[in-house]
């Protein structure tokens, strides 16, 4: 067992992936030499060599699209698209084709490859580098949609996602690279892809989240605590396939939730879990349940970034909100 | 039977060689010295906004920023040939061309500071923000292109980027409908050898960048990119032919990063400090500065005076984007659209709200 930060999981799981299927290979820009501009990467050149490990031309369509063919073909490709504020052309590969190989050849060619791309804001960096596009991914049919939270998290899911027979999109929150630090150890155990993660208990509200957005849940769990309010943390971790029941069954106990992510508002995935949670636990809600999420607006440049992420005060101001509803 | 259908030529064009001594006659405009000092301003007001600009992200008064050094003449040169009705569509590293097309260096601080208020350009209202996401602005060049050919006016849209742009399919299909309208664009590659740890000859398989103009039907050529006369001939050649309805052109700019690619990044992990040696004997001031100096345009004095002025200047912007305040929080909403809908009205009285609650902890 050793600690690592979250990008070091990343770097261990892809070393032990490529180290037990030689099907595996990494490609991606800077992914070689480099290793990656935050270190996912490192070392694995070395390690495999440029056969597995390649440097591509600046083309990320050309990346999802290569890894279609490389998948078709047997091998189990893992594409690093640099940012998310990058990853837009791809959704053309990932929708038209990686999402529905396996449905338009009834199941004779499959796609089992894994899109990896740091996500989300916080970080001070420049224009295009702080977006959280997962819903955008989550309403692909054909696509899982995988986000972790800790290192532990990233290690095993990351695994999981490159060992499936199909598509992953797999966000790595890039806030919590370094920031996140804790024990993984690398033997090869993956966890479950379409399960969420109770990470705490309580029995008065849900808080509901994924990514960097867990931190905060966390930290306003503790707040809440001090406040004699009894707050379950649940880690999505995939949003696609969603783990309703673990949601519903959590709801059905404290009948209260916030819903937290950073992604803007407006059609983004807290939405699909408060709908699955009035389908399926509407008469278990004591108070309506509350959306703590980015606005509607371009994510400012650093200078007034942290006004617009969501955070642990935001997220315990809500649940406040929802204890006092009556 | 077989017959050789298409054969095609790239031509490589320069003025100084890198010692500042001219290669054969110069064009015309580098006869007034005049017009040779501004490009020298040019070029040295840009390294030193640069150097300022890196000094202050190292001290964590910055964001990250991407550093033009080595590469200012290809910026300097091509806004050198542009008319002030023109458009520049930049990428993130033409902060030479901006800069000498009126963007203040006030504003430039501000944008790479994180602050929005850099990109309320005061001074060329028409001409496009810089493009992060690599090559995705070549067809905005088209397209602007494209509205001055309708509406029949002499304008030209020029267009910078990288090497590492040519291989992705936005500058494939700008390239294309340019050559397929005959549109007065001019794009320029500013081949600086490096897309972060990629060189080159790892980006493509192509002998030329320039020849790919050649493949969509129009004239694609290469120029010294350290030598901001031969620049400012070619490039100025182009905006001009397309002016006339002559068409675009692509113009490759051999130049090369003498830096880091950002100040995030750590070039020393893929390539050898050594081999960036040789090419500080390539790099544009000195060439043009030697040129100056040996036919007796420029003086030690002048170099000291100029240096001075620049600094001055450049510090005194940096000093006065130190001092700006904050945009108040609602700044986030304002611009999303022409008219705030209410939804996002009541999204920003809750931001401001919350943020009213958060000031006074803060102070
Ligand atoms: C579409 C896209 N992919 C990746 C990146 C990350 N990135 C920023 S600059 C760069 C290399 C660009 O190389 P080049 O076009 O040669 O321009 P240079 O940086 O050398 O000026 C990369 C990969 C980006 N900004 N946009
Ligand atoms: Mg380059």
């Amino acid at each position: 067992m050793t600690e690592v930060n979250l990008v070091q999981a990343v770097n261990l799981a892809l070393a032990r992936a490529m180290e037990e299927d030689d099907h595996v290979l990494v490609l991606g820009e800077d992914v070689g030499i480099d290793g990656g501009v935050f270190r996912a990467t490192d070392g694995l050149l070395r390690r495999f060599g440029a056969e597995r490990v390649l440097d591509t031309p600046l083309a990320e369509g050309a990346i999802a699209g290569l890894s279609v063919g490389l998948g078709a073909q047997g091998f189990r490709p893992v594409a690093e698209i640099q940012f998310t504020g990058f990853i837009y052309p791809i959704i053309d590969q990932l929708a038209s084709h990686a999402a529905r190989l396996r449905n338009r050849t009834r199941g004779r060619l499959t796609c089992p490859m894994v899109v990896r791309s740091p996500c989300g804001g916080g970080i001070r960096a420049v224009e295009h580098h702080s977006e959280s596009p997962e819903a955008m991914f989550a309403h692909i049919p054909g696509l899982r949609v995988v986000i972790p939270s800790s290192p532990r998290r990233a290690y095993g899911l990351l695994l999981a996602a490159i060992r499936d027979p199909d598509p992953v999109v797999f966000l790595e929150p890039t806030r919590l690279y370094r920031a996140a630090r804790g024990d993984v150890v690398d033997d090869g155990a993956a966890d479950i892809l379409g399960r969420c993660f109770v990470l705490r208990e309580g029995g008065d509200v849900t808080l509901i989240a994924w990514g960097a957005m867990v931190v905060e849940a966390l930290a306003a769990a503790t707040a809440l605590e001090a406040e004699g309010v009894g707050a379950e943390v649940i880690d999505v971790a995939t949003l696609k396939p969603l783990d309703t029941e673990t949601i519903v069954a959590s709801i059905g106990k404290t009948g209260r939730c916030v819903i937290a992510h950073e992604a803007p508002l407006t059609g983004g995935f807290g939405g699909e879990i408060a709908g699955r949670i009035a389908e399926q636990a509407l008469f278990s809600l004591l108070a309506p349940i509350e959306r703590i999420a980015g606005y509607d607006t371009v994510i400012p440049l650093p200078r007034l970034e942290q006004l617009y992420f969501p955070d642990a005060s935001r997220i315990a101001d809500a649940a406040r909100r929802a204890m006092a509803y009556r | 039977m077989s017959d050789v259908v298409a054969r095609f030529e790239v031509e490589f064009s320069r003025c100084l060689d890198r010692d500042g001594n001219a290669v054969g006659p110069l064009p015309a405009f580098a006869a007034n010295p005049e017009n040779l000092i501004a490009l020298y301003r040019g070029l040295t007001r840009t390294r030193v906004f640069d150097a300022k600009a890196i000094a202050l992200q190292r001290t964590g008064r910055l964001g990250t920023y991407a550093s033009s050094i080595g590469q200012e003449a290809v910026s300097v040169g091509t806004a050198s040939a542009m008319r002030s009705e023109d458009v520049f569509v930049p990428s993130f590293r033409e902060h030479g061309g901006q800069l000498l097309r009126g963007v203040t260096p006030l504003e430039l601080f501000l944008y790479w500071g994180g602050d929005e208020r850099g990109s309320l350009f005061a001074g060329p209202k028409e001409d496009f923000p810089i493009s992060v996401p690599v090559a995705s602005h070549a067809p905005h060049a088209a397209g602007v292109a494209l509205a001055f050919k309708l509406r029949h006016e002499p304008r030209v849209a020029v267009c910078i980027f990288g090497d590492g742009a040519t291989s992705k399919g936005d500058v494939a299909e700008a390239l294309n409908m340019a050559g397929v309208w005959r549109l007065p664009v001019v794009f320029v590659v500013s081949n600086n050898q490096w897309a972060i740890s990629l060189p080159r000859a790892q980006q493509t398989a192509a002998e030329t960048l320039a020849q790919k103009a050649i493949a969509y039907g129009f004239r694609g050529e290469q120029v010294d990119g350290n030598d901001v006369i031969a620049v400012r001939a070619v490039v100025g050649a182009a905006i001009e032919r397309a002016r006339q309805g002559g068409g675009p052109t692509l113009i490759e700019a051999l130049t090369y990063r003498l830096g880091d690619h950002t100040t995030a990044d750590d070039a020393s992990r893929y390539r050898e400090d050594a081999a960036v040696t040789p090419y500080w004997q390539e790099e544009p001031l000195l060439r043009l500065r030697r040129y100056l100096s040996e036919t007796g345009q420029w003086s030690k004095t002048d170099e000291e005076r100029l240096q001075r002025e620049m600094t001055a200047e450049i510090a005194a912007a940096a000093d006065a984007y130190l001092k700006t305040p904050p945009q108040p929080p609602e700044a986030i909403f304002a611009y999303t659209y022409a008219a705030l809908p209410a939804e996002l009205a009541r999204q920003r009285d809750g931001l401001l709200a919350v943020s009213r609650v958060a000031a006074p902890e803060a102070s």
